[in-house]
């Protein structure tokens, strides 16, 4: 609050005409706060979403082993984890403080709930995506059914599960920057900060939001390579 | 290499599918000797591919017994009987996120071979199936229909098992490439000797290729089962009459070379249309209508064997 009497103090106390002057955006203030201020939050941000893809895969890769093997599981599977995408993040992060409180518990058990909705079905479309004639030449040759999986079927659904990684990576780094409604966490937190001063200076907004997006799609770019390093079938020039 | 080839029996084997009147397959009993090419063939419905398939036991079947080489096939463990038969698919099945030489190397593997032998059975089979040292490394969406059809049989060779079971290999094959495997396969037989169950619905194909022929009706009847040439000269009954064809002379004329045939002595005469002795007999007489002549010169290089008349021909079918 600024008082009605005194002098119009700048919020950041010292800082470069840019900053004093209230410009859109100001690279010495991003040069300023970088260590203390964006380079934690970035951290933070790649934290919070590796673990929650993180679980999210620990969890979603047995269940779809399970429902692979056990073919009625996966609907209610399915239904569950869609259920639970249906739930706004704000909403959630509701119901679950009064049991896990203001923690990053509360943030990663939303974050990893909606990547389950996604891992999910990719896991389990990729391990069906081995061709039935494939299948078969496999067991005719011999293969019993835990190789079948391991030999055949898991390597093919490779290219879907990093899919799915990919697709899981990007959408948490952008939902988890709605942790700073709970925590000063994350690329959010800036970005929230920012949301509530009344003035034009948002280099907060742009620096933040500007990094969450190379961060999501540096995450997505080392997944594609990785995905060239384990399945290298699917890029071989065909011919 | 050795040459080891299973002596399979089908005993009254029946199979009827869940929810189906007519049986799959209908009481099938058949004596295929050791080292035999056995083509199961008929129109579809006739159950081939069940019988087919009910020797690796990918299909159980209701009643009678399946022995290789006089044991139940039923009585051994199933991963077992499985690595011990060569196993062909039309739609081939390759592994796509293997290279060639481990899609070949997949049997040894289960088997627990050594490196050493593994691989240098690979480069073996790949020489064996005509295709390069180099293409161990490719993978199968790199190669074309024919040399994947090639991996597949050097995968199915692999661990040189003594019945090699094929499902329309060549099936999905452009004529010519089929034509090219059909003659390898041919060759590939008679180095390996090893017993095959082949299955077709083309009877050319059955002919050229069979030492043995098994007619299938529908609902898995059998209804004829002996030699190519003992099937066209004397057709069981109105249903295998009809499956060889309008042309069955033609395909008897096939059967024979002009080597195999005793020949006139050539007269000075005679000179006009000469032809090799590995021609067909069917050959002959296709070239002597076209020319207009009445008579071919049997060659053998330079030696002229004897003459073949177009009167001839029609001996030869009675």
């Amino acid at each position: 609050m600024r008082s009605a009497a005194g002098p119009v103090i700048p919020n950041f106390g010292h800082g470069s005409t840019c900053v004093t002057g209230d410009h859109t955006f100001c690279w010495d203030w991003v040069r300023a706060h970088w260590s203390d201020t964006l380079g934690p939050a970035l951290v933070q941000h790649l934290e919070l979403t590796a673990i929650a893809v993180g679980i999210g895969f620990a969890i979603a890769f047995p269940l779809a082993l399970l429902a692979h093997r056990f073919r009625r599981l996966e609907q209610p599977f399915g239904v569950v984890s869609a259920l639970l995408y249906t739930i706004p993040s704000l909403a959630l992060f509701q119901l679950l403080v009064p049991f896990t409180g203001l923690t990053w518990t509360t943030v990663e058990i939303a974050l990893v709930s909606y990547t389950l909705v996604i891992l999910f079905p990719n896991i389990t479309t990729g391990l069906r995506s081995a061709p039935d004639e494939v299948l078969e030449a496999a067991r005719g040759m011999g293969l019993t059914r835990f190789q079948v999986l391991v030999r055949v079927e898991l390597p093919l659904a490779v290219p879907a599960i990093i899919g799915g990684l990919r697709i899981a990576v990007v959408s948490t780094v952008a939902i988890a920057t709605i942790a700073a409604f709970l925590l000063p966490d994350g690329l959010g937190y800036p970005i929230f900060l920012a949301l509530k001063e009344p003035t034009p200076f948002k280099t907060e907004i742009y620096s933040a939001g500007a990094l969450a997006v190379a961060l999501a799609l540096s995450a997505d770019a080392c997944l594609v390579v990785l995905r060239r390093l384990v399945a290298p079938w699917t890029t071989v020039k065909v011919g | 290499m050795s040459i080891t080839a299973a002596e399979i029996a089908f005993d009254h084997v029946t199979k009827r599918y869940a929810g189906r009147e007519a049986a799959a397959v209908s009481d099938l009993s058949l004596e295929i000797p050791a080292g035999t090419f056995c083509v199961l063939v008929g129109p579809s419905g006739g159950g081939k591919t069940t019988a087919l398939k009910m020797v690796n036991r990918l299909i159980p079947f209701d009643s009678g017994e399946i022995r290789i080489d006089g044991r139940n096939i039923e009585t051994l463990p199933l991963t077992e009987l499985r690595r011990g038969i060569g196993y062909v698919i039309q739609q081939i099945g390759l592994f796509p996120h293997m290279t060639v030489g481990d899609n070949i190397a997949t049997v040894p593997r289960l088997l627990g071979w050594q490196k050493q032998k593994t691989r240098s059975r690979t480069a073996e089979l790949l020489e064996l199936v005509g295709l390069e040292a180099a293409d161990a490394r490719r993978y199968p969406a790199q190669l074309s229909g024919g040399q994947r059809q090639r991996v597949g049989l050097a995968r199915a060779l692999a661990a040189d098992p003594p019945l090699l079971l094929m499902d329309e290999p060549f099936g999905a094959l452009d004529p010519i490439t089929r034509f090219r495997l059909q003659t390898e396969l041919k060759r590939l037989h008679r180095e390996v000797g090893k017993t095959v169950i082949f299955v077709t619905h083309d009877i050319d194909e059955a002919i050229s290729m069979g030492d043995r022929i098994a007619i299938l009706r529908e609902g898995g009847v059998l209804a004829q089962y002996d030699t190519p040439g003992a099937i066209l000269a004397k057709p069981a009954d109105d249903f295998v009459a009809q499956f060889i064809g309008e042309d069955r002379a033609l395909r008897i004329l096939a059967l024979r070379t002009l080597g195999d045939l005793q020949l006139a002595p050539a007269t000075a005469g005679d000179g006009g249309v000469r032809m090799s002795r590995d021609k067909s007999v069917r050959n002959a007489v296709s070239v002597m209508l076209e020319r207009g002549a009445d008579a071919v010169t049997v060659v053998d290089g330079d030696r002229v064997l004897g003459v073949f008349r177009l009167s001839d021909a029609g001996e030869l079918l009675r």
